[in-house]
């Protein structure tokens, strides 16, 4: 089989069970949906107001939050605890001993997230047009969908480096929840942030994510939706987690 | 060529010394047993060979190449069977064995495979609806589906029914007869006595037998023991031979001639008319012969778990 062969049968094959687990699927889908919401409920009093002093929906300026969530959940949390739980059951180390690359072995699991995401976020898109009637000018969806590619392998890079940090099984969900919540809390994900914390955030991975989508969003946007400095920025974290990934990989469980 | 070479092999974690000094070789196109008990080393030793594990010290060879520095073309060419490994659990068998058939340039045929493994009514069930004796079955299907030179064995067949392990056997001879050099661990001596050419027997990390397995510890050669009681009153000294008294009321010798001695002793039983009760002459089964070689180690190790994190 040819490399490219290769590591599309990985994703052909991690599809195939992706999906095989409905109930795992359907919640990874209908959580985002459910926060969009609950997000737009609460903030406006049960309906979609606008943000104070302005013509902008809250609906629109929840649609990033909600997409920046599913990616997240989708590409770093799933990514981070599906390895865990394969290094502790010992699918990794049979991996290990086949002549099966490793490089094909992380296409398949980042190309099977990469896909998740992105169903994940048209969903989200469609849901966000559809219900509450959200605008998204012709102009902004190429600088959007780049965004959101670059966002989603990203947090897959992060997913990967992350779990080399988590000992064991037990212990992942516990790790992953709090930098999760953590960058979903200071990066504006469900209220706006200023001052000190947003100057923090934006050396994260998930505000600058968060930002570049909002130019796209944002019906004030004047000008270009591309968000190079956010862009770069998302990049940088790509790149440090994936030299993180490589050096610290483990195959096996700690003993 | 030998497929197998390891040399003074040294391993330890931490302050455990797993394995201590073990050489050993494999010629291509043989059977060999490593037959020990738990946290004997034989799993460290395997996972040395395997590339897994990287040895304290000593010289390791596989297929002429060092494990550590393992390619891809050198994986293609062995197949390994561990222990404690799992698949993914959504996937059916014929989908594990296909998705794995496509790592290797010179697969077996998948059903070919599933057949011989004997899972043709579960070739469509998902992972997760096997029994644990299916996915082990499963596990050999995995080791065997990149037609490999070498085979690796890590307790083949622990867990299995009788008739599961008979069939088991029956694959390796076959493996062994299409000319599949093949390496594996045990803790069964009838294991290792139906299958291996050789047996290597370890304990405590070191080798402390090593030979085919009519000749292993000297079997062939091995002194009988013969043991009786006589009826009261029945002097000890008028006995033909030389028998020490245990402290069960038995008289007992050692000797490389039991057939002179036997004859001895009952020519004097019938010419005296002195009954030998419970007359009993025996050599050492090759169970004896294991559990003297390795009886301390067994008893002294039988508190360790195994070297590696490979059982949950």
């Amino acid at each position: 089989m040819s490399d490219f062969a290769l590591v599309a049968s990985q994703i052909r094959y991690e599809q195939k069970s992706y999906w095989r687990n409905p109930a795992a699927a359907f919640f990874t889908f209908a959580f985002p949906l459910v926060f969009f919401f609950i997000l737009v409920g609460v903030a406006g009093g049960g309906h979609d107001a606008s943000i104070l002093g302005s013509s902008v929906k809250l609906s629109q300026y929840y649609t990033p939050s909600v997409l920046a969530y599913g990616v997240m959940s989708a590409c770093f949390l799933s990514i981070a605890l599906n390895l865990v739980r394969q290094r502790e059951f010992g699918v990794l180390k049979r991996m290990r001993g086949t002549p099966l690359p490793s490089w094909a072995l992380i296409g398949g699991i980042i190309g099977n997230a990469m896909i998740v995401a992105t169903l994940l976020s048209v969903v989200c898109i469609v849901f966000a047009i559809v219900v509450y009637g959200v605008k998204l000018p012709a102009s902004h969806i190429l600088p959007l969908i780049v965004t959101i590619a670059l966002a989603a392998l990203v947090f897959c890079t992060l997913g990967i480096a992350a779990s080399s940090l988590i000992p064991n099984m037990d212990a992942g969900p516990a790790i992953v929840n709090l930098p999760y919540f953590i960058l979903v809390f200071i990066s504006g994900t469900y209220f706006p942030i200023n001052g000190g914390l947003a100057k923090v955030a934006a050396y994260l991975p998930l505000r600058p994510f968060i930002v570049a989508m909002y130019k796209g969003f944002n019906p004030l946007t004047t000008g270009s939706a591309w968000a190079p400095h956010q862009l770069g920025s998302l990049a940088l974290w790509g790149v440090a987690a994936t030299f993180f990934a490589v050096r610290n990989f483990r195959w096996t469980p700690r003993r | 060529m030998a497929a197998i070479v390891v040399d003074d092999l040294h391993k330890s974690y931490g302050s455990t010394r797993a394995v201590q000094g073990v050489s050993f070789s494999v010629e291509q196109g043989a059977c060999v047993a490593l037959l020990g008990p738990n946290g004997a080393g034989k799993t460290t030793t395997l996972e040395v060979l395997e590339g897994y594990l990287k040895a304290d010290r000593g010289r390791v060879e596989v297929l002429g190449m060092d494990p550590r520095h393992a390619t891809r073309e050198w994986r293609e060419g062995i197949g390994i069977v561990l222990q404690g490994t799992a698949a993914d659990p959504y996937l059916t068998v014929r989908e594990t064995l296909a998705r794995t058939a496509g790592f290797y340039p010179r697969p077996r045929d998948v059903d070919e495979v599933i057949g011989m493994v004997g899972l043709d009514e579960k070739a469509d069930s998902r992972i997760n609806k096997l029994s644990g004796g299916q996915q082990r079955r499963l596990d050999v299907g995995y080791g065997i589906i990149g037609n490999p030179k070498l085979l690796f064995l890590d307790e083949p067949t622990t867990g299995f029914d009788p008739s599961a392990r008979r069939g088991a056997w029956e694959m390796i001879e076959g493996l062994r007869s299409l000319g599949t050099t093949i390496m594996l661990t045990t803790h069964y001596m009838d294991e290792a006595q139906e299958l291996a050419d050789n047996i290597v027997v370890i304990g405590s990390g070191k080798v402390v037998a090593e030979g085919a397995p009519d000749e292993l510890g000297g079997r062939a050669t091995a002194a009988a023991h013969i043991r009786f009681r006589l009826p009261a009153g029945v002097d000890p000294q008028s006995l033909p031979i030389d028998a020490t008294l245990d402290g069960h009321g038995y008289y007992e010798l050692t000797t490389d001639d039991d057939v002179k001695v036997l004859h001895a002793l009952t020519g004097w039983s019938i010419k005296y008319d002195v009954a030998l009760e419970g007359l009993v002459s025996n050599r050492p089964s090759l169970e004896d012969i294991y559990l003297s070689l390795v009886g301390r180690d067994l008893i002294a190790d039988a508190t360790e778990p195994e070297p590696t994190g490979a059982t949950r």
